[in-house]
């Protein structure tokens, strides 16, 4: 069989190497024709290890998040969860970039970064880690994280960095989507039956433990002043705007410890629940199976 | 003259997910200048997992290439971020006769986003029937930049293209 005989092949072919065989699956660096240098002042290790931070959250999330689709209780959730994940995934692949070109000494691309790195290389808060039981919790853990990586993101759109700047510009108006549509589903089920309120209720005290993190300070962003948001700072707005959605919904906050840290210890460190090896077995193998493989 | 040649084949270049709109009317398109002996295009994408800015870069190459540019680059511009309000008179019509509703005005705003709990969403009037009275039934639809509405006059759903 010659490779003519290859649909694939005689599809890329026709198009020329540059295109693929399907929509949407050949991949280039998002941030091509950008200009990636580091500002003056700002070290380059940090940064990039703060991007891997904020891209791990979303690429985790993301994918949290696919493992829903089909299983969703209707059509129109299927397609704005589907709509959130797409969102989260390309935060996720601008962020990863970012990373790779400000640290030439990861020696890693995108691709590199997102199926080639271990569990304890994730920067990840655990929020994100953990499948959800069901739709009510899905929304709870979504209000939570869009609610916190908003605030978040407000900010960073004065980072120091301009193409973190820039990328955070174009998510705020996403993530503010992402917030609202949950929160209303918070508001909906809370504000529902005897049933609906108690699996929210369930879903809120099943992610609580996993807020405190959020707010917890790194020190790759205290030595990133002006370039990172400080986590510590958005935890009064973001307590309110939680505060104003659970008292529509007639939800109390619910009495849950923080998980506790190893050693001191959480997702920013690389240490993880056990959740996260069954995101990344899924997310990296086909990647580890075949890894000179093109898509 | 070769410099308006060149952005006219690159204007024409359709969106993949709105083939009756090209990347011009969407405002995607943000220059088309001549480095050298080089044609480079810079586009903008609309939202941060759009995935078919990248289809996008190789139609523009591959036009540009055709039209007898032998050089071409795309290159991404991140800022300022792809505003609704950057599509032209010419890319609403578009919409409009596609049976799609236009976006109103972005708020455009710089400090903390509001939440809207309610919605208190701009009135959308119906693209096919004109009628004013819709009802919003999902805030995302079959990509990332459209919302699914239903007239409540004629029945009829449609899509919106959401303001951001």
């Amino acid at each position: 069989m010659t490779s003519d005989d290859n649909p694939y092949d005689l599809l890329a072919e026709e198009h020329g190497e540059d295109q693929r065989w399907a929509f949407g699956t050949g991949f280039t660096d998002p941030l091509a024709g950008v200009d990636t240098a580091v500002p003056a002042g700002v070290d380059a290790a940090d940064l990039a290890a703060y991007c891997l931070m904020l891209a791990d959250d979303a690429l985790i999330y993301s994918h949290r998040l696919q493992q829903w689709m089909t299983r969703l209780p209707e059509l129109e959730e299927e397609t704005a969860v589907a709509n959130i994940a797409l969102d989260l995934l390309g935060q996720a692949r601008l962020l990863l970039a970012r990373a790779a070109a400000a640290d030439p000494s990861l020696g890693a691309d995108e691709d590199r970064l997102a199926f080639f790195r271990d569990e304890p290389q994730f920067r990840n808060v655990r929020l994100v880690e953990r499948a959800d039981a069901d739709f009510a919790e899905l929304v709870s853990r979504m209000f939570v994280f869009a609610t916190w990586r908003l605030a978040l993101f407000e900010r960073l759109r004065a980072s120091a960095d301009p193409v973190l700047a820039a990328i955070a510009a174009r998510a705020v108006s996403e993530l503010a989507y992402h917030r609202d549509y949950a929160a209303q589903w918070v508001v909906r089920l809370g504000d529902g039956t005897d049933v609906s309120r108690d699996r929210v209720r369930h879903g809120l005290a099943a992610v609580w433990p996993l807020t405190d993190e959020l707010f917890t300070r790194h020190p790759v962003e205290e030595s990133l002043a002006g370039v990172a948001a400080d986590p510590a700072a958005v935890r009064s707005e973001t307590d309110l705007v939680i505060d104003t959605v659970l008292s529509t919904a007639g939800l109390e906050r619910p009495d849950a410890a923080p998980l506790g840290q190893v050693s001191g210890h959480t997702g920013r460190d690389g240490v993880h629940t056990e959740d996260l090896g069954y995101v990344l077995a899924e997310l990296q193998s086909v990647a580890r199976a075949h890894p000179d493989a093109t898509w | 003259m070769v410099t308006a040649t060149a952005r006219e084949v690159a204007a024409a270049t359709p969106d993949p997910e709105l083939p009756p709109l090209t990347i011009a009317d969407l405002g995607i398109l943000r220059s088309v200048e001549h480095e050298g002996d080089t044609v480079v295009a810079t586009i903008t994408p609309t939202y941060s997992g759009c995935p078919a800015i990248r289809e996008i870069g190789v139609d523009l190459r591959r036009r540009l290439a055709a039209a007898g540019f032998g050089r071409v680059e795309v290159r991404t511009r991140l800022a300022p971020p792809w505003s609704s309000d950057w599509i032209t008179a010419e890319g609403r019509r578009k919409l409009a006769e596609a049976g799609i509703a236009a976006p109103h005005a972005a708020s455009g705003q710089s400090g903390p986003v509001p939440l809207t709990l309610l919605p208190a969403r701009p009135q959308v009037a119906c693209p096919l029937c004109g009628s004013p009275r819709t009802t919003r039934t999902a805030d995302f639809g079959a990509t990332a930049c459209k919302a699914l509405y239903r007239c409540d006059e004629c029945r009829e759903p449609f899509e919106y293209v959401k303001e951001i």
